[in-house]
């Protein structure tokens, strides 16, 4: 039972990444909508963190779950309409903007939490696992890949429909424009602007979501700093998914994977530090960033737009 | 107008910019009190006495003022040079773990070890920085995230060696294992200026690396070439310049400049490491660059600002019962706001390379 290489413990692995893959794909797909248009959104992190409280917040409260994903969503999109107005329209130094959002995000939450809450780590309940009826039964596989809660399924549907949005219909093929050749998309009367601040906030929706699913639909309680810089990796994710849904997904799944083993490593006693088996994540993430080649990178990404008036 | 007087009111706009950054972000702050139900009023005294009120308050901004001071001229070179430093935190915690290092385990036993370690949290800084400079300098990748990744490696290294092989022997033996170094030999102290207060000679130190580097980024050949490829790098190239190695070269001085925040903190301050040695001062370090116009010079009074709201934000808990993170969260604002409102300088500078 304690073998590294049983079946039972690589499955069990395998089913632990599925679930941790979920805010990677969240707030990673939502960040690819910012790039893919030409926005780079370091706020992620901080949008994330808000999200988390929020959510766990009302869910405290209320106990009602859908209402707890919602209010994540909406401060999410209020704060992507805040990076928006900063990297939009005022045209700021993106990777800076970034920093300060997450800093008020990360700091915000952690006024409300010792203001709200008096700083108790308290639990709430999360989503339940929904066994998918036959699909459950199959050895093994079944466990791992269909018995999770409805979050970690719509996380993975978010893949084919952001596919679907970003290269089968008239808007992706607009945002696409926009973070491509920004200058000729304005030519053809498509609005800069209002593609871009669509597309920060589609993120800032996704990076909201994907906060609360820690605090509502995995651990399932508060802590201060509890993303632990997912937002950031998320970043770096699109980067290596070369700008492309697919590869998104497999971005995430690595990275959970890695997280997967890691925690997996310190329940079998194997002896390697925890703290050095925790820089795991981090390690991969410059290691991918060296490796892979931005040559398909969105070629206005990070540039703010400006019309040239003669 | 004359050309003379015109540029020094255009300083003066470029100045005023952050003032009133700074201003917007404590006003919308008056606005989350409220919700809060905190009195505003009360909680702004509290915050400005406990920053500034009396002398005690100031002893206390100067030492918080310090590290803040050295983090952000590691951000001016940084960002002067085109990229952007992130790291801070984590080449101030790798910087404190190099300096106690060798304080704790060099046996030489003499003043000398002082300087050599400050040098030894200088030259681990800069390898933190450096790693992603030289990533960035040869294969193009992007410093932001390698930074922000250094972070974190550094806090899991810290954890590790602060729980392990650097622990402090007498925690083993109480056993109370609490994650913290032994207590550094008093030769490697630097000197107090005021005791029983923490002030120290690291605070004169950072004041007067924030005239050398003032000095070499304007007054040098090197500090114009960082400059120029911060500027254009395209333009740099086409003169000459070589731009990867000024763009890893400021990273290398931005890290060194932190690992030093983290050595003058053990040495001056803490007399060990702790964990969370870093305290924010790498992110508030990137605030008080920019409050300073990203100038060697303007970072001085920037961090005695910031660093009187860190410790303005103790007292704020203390008294009025609001949580420092409210500190945070302004910073965050300043942040957004500065960089929000360089667009006005921008179109000035830009309105006078058409007026000529």
């Amino acid at each position: 039972m304690d073998n590294l290489f049983s079946a039972a413990t690589i499955f069990g692995i395998v089913g632990m990444a599925i679930k941790l893959a979920m805010p990677y794909l969240y707030a990673g797909l939502g960040e690819l909508f910012d790039q893919t248009a030409g926005c780079y959104n370091l706020g992620t992190e901080g949008i994330m963190m808000m999200g988390a409280f929020c959510a766990f917040f009302v869910v405290y409260q209320t106990h009602n779950l859908i209402l707890g994903v919602f209010v994540a969503a909406v401060v999410g999109l209020l704060m992507g309409l805040i990076m928006s107005l900063i990297s939009v329209t005022f045209k700021a130094e993106q990777g800076i903007s970034g920093i300060g959002l997450t800093m008020f995000g990360v700091g915000l939450s952690s006024l409300l939490f010792k203001t709200l809450l008096n700083g108790t780590v308290l639990s709430v309940d999360g989503f339940k696992d929904i066994r998918i009826p036959v699909l459950a039964d199959i050895p093994y596989v079944g466990e791992a890949l269909f018995d999770h809660n409805i979050m970690v399924y719509i996380a993975y549907l978010l893949v084919p429909i952001s596919s679907v949005i970003l290269y089968k219909t008239t808007l992706g093929l607009k945002i696409r424009s926009v973070g491509q050749n920004p200058q000729a998309a304005d030519t053809l009367g498509v609005s800069v602007d209002k593609i871009r601040y669509l597309c920060v906030c589609i993120g800032g929706v996704l990076a909201g979501i994907a906060g609360a699913t820690f605090s509502i639909a995995n651990i399932n309680m508060f802590q201060e700093k509890m993303t632990n810089g997912t937002g950031y990796i998320a970043v770096a994710l699109v980067y290596f998914s070369g700008w492309k849904p697919k590869g998104v997904l497999m971005g995430a799944l690595l990275f959970s994977f890695v997280n997967a083993l890691q925690l997996r490593l310190q329940v079998l006693g194997i002896d390697i530090p925890s703290d050095i088996a925790m820089m795991l994540p981090y390690i991969l993430t410059i290691v991918t960033l060296v490796f892979v080649q931005s040559r398909d990178a969105p070629a206005a990404l990070s540039v703010p737009y400006e019309r040239s008036e003669n | 107008m004359p050309a003379k007087l015109r540029t020094f009111f255009n300083q003066i706009f470029d100045a005023v910019i952050p003032l009133f950054a700074t201003l917007l972000a404590l006003f919308i702050g008056v606005f989350v009190l409220q919700a809060l139900g905190k009195d505003p009023i009360a909680a702004y005294k509290a915050l400005f006495d406990g920053g500034f009120g009396n002398q005690r308050a100031l002893i206390q901004t100067t030492i918080k003022a310090t590290p803040l001071l050295l983090v952000g001229i590691g951000v001016c070179i940084a960002f002067r040079g085109g990229v952007i430093n992130i790291g801070g935190e984590g080449q101030i915690i790798v910087g404190a773990l190099a300096a106690a290092a060798v304080a704790l385990y060099v046996p030489i036993h003499s003043r000398i070890m002082m300087p050599i370690c400050l040098l030894a949290s200088m030259a681990a800084g800069a390898v933190w920085g450096g790693i992603p400079g030289i990533l960035k300098a040869k294969l193009a990748v992007n410093e932001i995230l390698t930074t922000v990744m250094m972070n974190s490696i550094a806090v899991y290294l810290s954890n590790y060696l602060l729980r392990g092989p650097m622990i402090d022997p007498h925690e083993i033996e109480m056993g109370t294992r609490a994650a913290q170094t032994a207590l550094l030999p008093e030769y490697t102290f630097l000197t107090r200026l005021a005791p029983p207060t923490q002030l120290n000679t690291g605070t004169i130190l950072a004041l007067i690396l924030s005239v050398i580097a003032f000095v070499m980024l304007f007054k040098t050949t090197i500090g114009y070439r960082i400059r120029a490829v911060g500027l254009n790098s395209d333009a740099s190239r086409y003169a000459g310049i070589k731009v990867p190695f000024y763009q890893a070269l400021a990273l290398i001085m931005g890290g060194a400049m932190a690992g030093l925040a983290g050595g003058v903190e053990v040495l001056g301050v803490q007399h060990r490491v702790l964990e969370n040695i870093s305290a924010n001062y790498g992110f508030n370090g990137i605030v008080t660059a920019l409050f300073g116009n990203l100038h060697p010079l303007g970072t001085i009074p920037a961090a005695f600002l910031f660093g009187g709201l860190m410790v303005g934000g103790n007292k704020l808990q203390r008294t009025v019962q609001v949580h420092s993170a409210f500190i945070d969260t302004l910073l965050g604002l300043i942040v957004l706001f500065v960089v929000g409102a360089e667009i006005f300088s921008k179109r000035r500078s830009k309105k006078r390379a058409i007026n000529g």
